[in-house]
């Protein structure tokens, strides 16, 4: 009986191991089943680089909304990189164990933080901040914009290079710091030669972890990015990222021939490119550990 | 002072900066939507629905939000942990230590955790109109726990692994069957960590917004059964924004609130269980 239910515990389990990887190809195949309709019709290619968007006459063009995506990513990561590795180095190399221990759990409920919330917060504060700012630019701006959804991104994105670049930072070992500060090297020059160096692929790895979490995030960007289906021209345009543009017309797409199948293909999109991304950073992580040995 | 320590006090204060501007922005988020959703908060507002529509009605509260979030976000936090520890339990117990299956499982794992949760949207609603199901309390549940898998079985299996090898011997040692040593050894032993898990993937589930739309949909009644829609407070929060009126705004506002709050309550649950249960562990 015991046995029994060894090999019985046994067998069920093991079903519900093959899932996770289960669940991803029936992903990509759901997504891709879906938009087979579209692109039966026209060329994946054209699609993704024609500008018109007008679904009532069949014109599907992901172009605005690719580049919108592009912007608000870029935007966010040109704030986040610098200022998540900064904090990251100081949290490992300089902070007392205190500031540590306080600074660590509050950038993990950062993490926590629904991203309505940073919506809610990115309309109240960082909208009206972008419309003042604007003028001063010489640009009028209603503050629904690129800058607006890059901002609010940015520290969204904080948690996820910060925590990896620590798990990073602890895995080059102590020796090295302490060569390189035996030798006369200051504690500034120790952490450019040795510890950024020796952690260089797991610093690429933690950017680009973060890229895809900015690539693929919804509601809070949907909320304050302005949502005009043009190719901005500025941080202060407004935009319409992929993202947002699927959340923003689930009601309708059942009513309009081929939206549906649109939308999907857009979703497919940011699959296969977060997927890319994510696979190539745990590749760089791999490797990193690998060098670390 | 030369030119090197000046260097290095430089760069020290820009790292100071930027921690500080990080944990800033964090109180400021926090701060800015208790304020104002503090004064929205009234006991009409979370005893009631919304009276007259929740785009239009000025009357009411939110109630239908609360209820059906928390339906949802439990209903997909069961679900989601009846899939993971099964999974975890064979990861550790059953698969050698360089099996392929392990590692291919927490590779996908690691890619699902990556996913952002609107393709998770799109693809319940794939699933959905292939059942001919209709946008539902059930259909959010099972998206969101697929949503809540991934993070859910990383933390309960990062837990699983810290288990020292010695624990499994003495117990096989003492011939109970692998299923036996996992049920009343392993999980015993891993419980404050798996309660950790649980409750983060539980809030993760509460707070996310964009796999809802598509599935659970928006109605201001509470759901009385599995295939009625759900209301839920990121939703209602997202909803009721952008209305002109200001009476609904501030249904907004409390709904933010209300779940910031729960957010906090929920980490805050994390850190005293981390501590408290710590105890009672072999290390």
């Amino acid at each position: 009986m015991r046995l029994f239910k060894e090999q019985a515990g046994r067998a069920v389990m093991f079903v519900l191991t093959v899932l996770p990887t289960v669940l991803v190809v029936l992903m990509l195949l759901g997504l891709f089943q879906k938009s087979r309709v579209i692109l039966a019709l026209k060329s994946f290619t054209g699609l993704l680089f024609s500008s018109g968007w007008h679904p009532l006459r069949g014109e599907f063009g992901l172009f605005p909304f690719l580049m919108g995506t592009l912007w608000v990513t870029a935007v966010a990561l040109i704030i986040a990189i610098p200022i998540s590795l900064l904090t990251a180095i100081y949290l490992s190399e300089y902070a007392p164990r205190r500031v540590r221990e306080l600074a660590k759990p509050l950038i993990d409920l950062l993490s926590g933080i629904p991203s309505v919330i940073f919506g809610v917060w990115g309309v109240l504060i960082i909208v009206p901040l972008v419309a003042r700012i604007a003028p001063a630019f010489g640009q009028y701006s209603s503050g629904y914009s690129i800058l607006a959804g890059g901002v609010v991104l940015a520290i969204m994105v904080f948690p996820t290079i910060i925590h990896v670049a620590l798990e990073v930072f602890a895995s080059v070992p102590f020796t090295l710091r302490e060569a390189s500060l035996s030798l006369g090297a200051t504690r500034w020059e120790t952490i450019r030669r040795v510890l950024l160096r020796k952690g260089s692929q797991g610093i690429i790895a933690a950017c680009v972890l973060g890229l895809s979490r900015a690539f693929g995030e919804t509601m809070a960007v949907l909320m304050v990015v302005g949502n005009v289906p043009a190719v901005p021209k500025s941080v202060f345009d407004a935009g319409y990222p992929l993202p947002a543009l699927i959340a923003n017309n689930y009601g309708e797409m059942m009513s309009v021939p081929l939206y549906d199948s649109a939308l999907m293909l857009a979703a497919l999109v940011l699959l296969l490119v977060v997927l890319a991304f994510n696979i190539l950073a745990r590749w760089f992580l791999a490797r990193a550990e690998r060098r670390a040995e | 002072m030369n030119r090197r320590h000046l260097v290095e006090s430089a760069w020290k204060a820009l790292m100071i900066a930027s921690t500080a501007l990080v944990v800033g922005c964090l109180l400021l988020i926090v701060g800015t939507v208790i304020w104002k959703g503090l004064p929205a908060l009234n006991l009409a507002m979370i005893t009631q629905i919304p009276k007259g529509g929740y785009y239009l009605g000025k009357e009411g509260g939110i109630l239908n939000a609360i209820v059906g979030s928390l339906y949802l976000a439990l209903g997909a936090t069961a679900l989601a942990f009846v899939l993971s520890l099964p999974v975890v339990i064979f990861l550790n117990v059953y698969c050698a230590k360089r099996s392929r299956l392990a590692a291919l499982t927490r590779f996908s794992f690691d890619v699902l955790w990556g996913i952002p949760s609107i393709v998770y949207g799109a693809f319940g609603f794939v699933i959905m109109v292939y059942l001919r199901m209709r946008a539902s309390l059930l259909a959010g549940i099972i998206t969101v726990a697929l949503v809540e898998l991934p993070i859910m079985s990383r933390a309960i299996d990062e837990v699983f692994r810290m288990v020292p090898r010695e624990l499994k011997e003495a117990s096989y040692s003492l011939g109970a069957t692998r299923l036996e040593t996992s049920l009343k050894v392993l999980l015993r032993q891993c419980l404050p960590g798996i309660l950790t898990g649980v409750l983060v993937a539980l809030g993760r589930g509460i707070g996310d917004a964009a796999s809802v739309l598509f599935t659970a949909g928006f109605t201001d009644r509470i759901p009385t059964s599995l295939g009625q829609p759900a209301a839920t407070l990121p939703l209602a929060i997202f909803f009721q924004l952008g209305t002109p009126f200001r009476e609904v705004q501030q249904r907004a506002y409390a709904s933010a609130a209300i779940l910031t709050i729960l957010i906090l309550a929920i980490s805050l649950l994390v850190r005293l269980l981390g501590r408290r249960y710590a105890k009672h562990i072999i290390r």
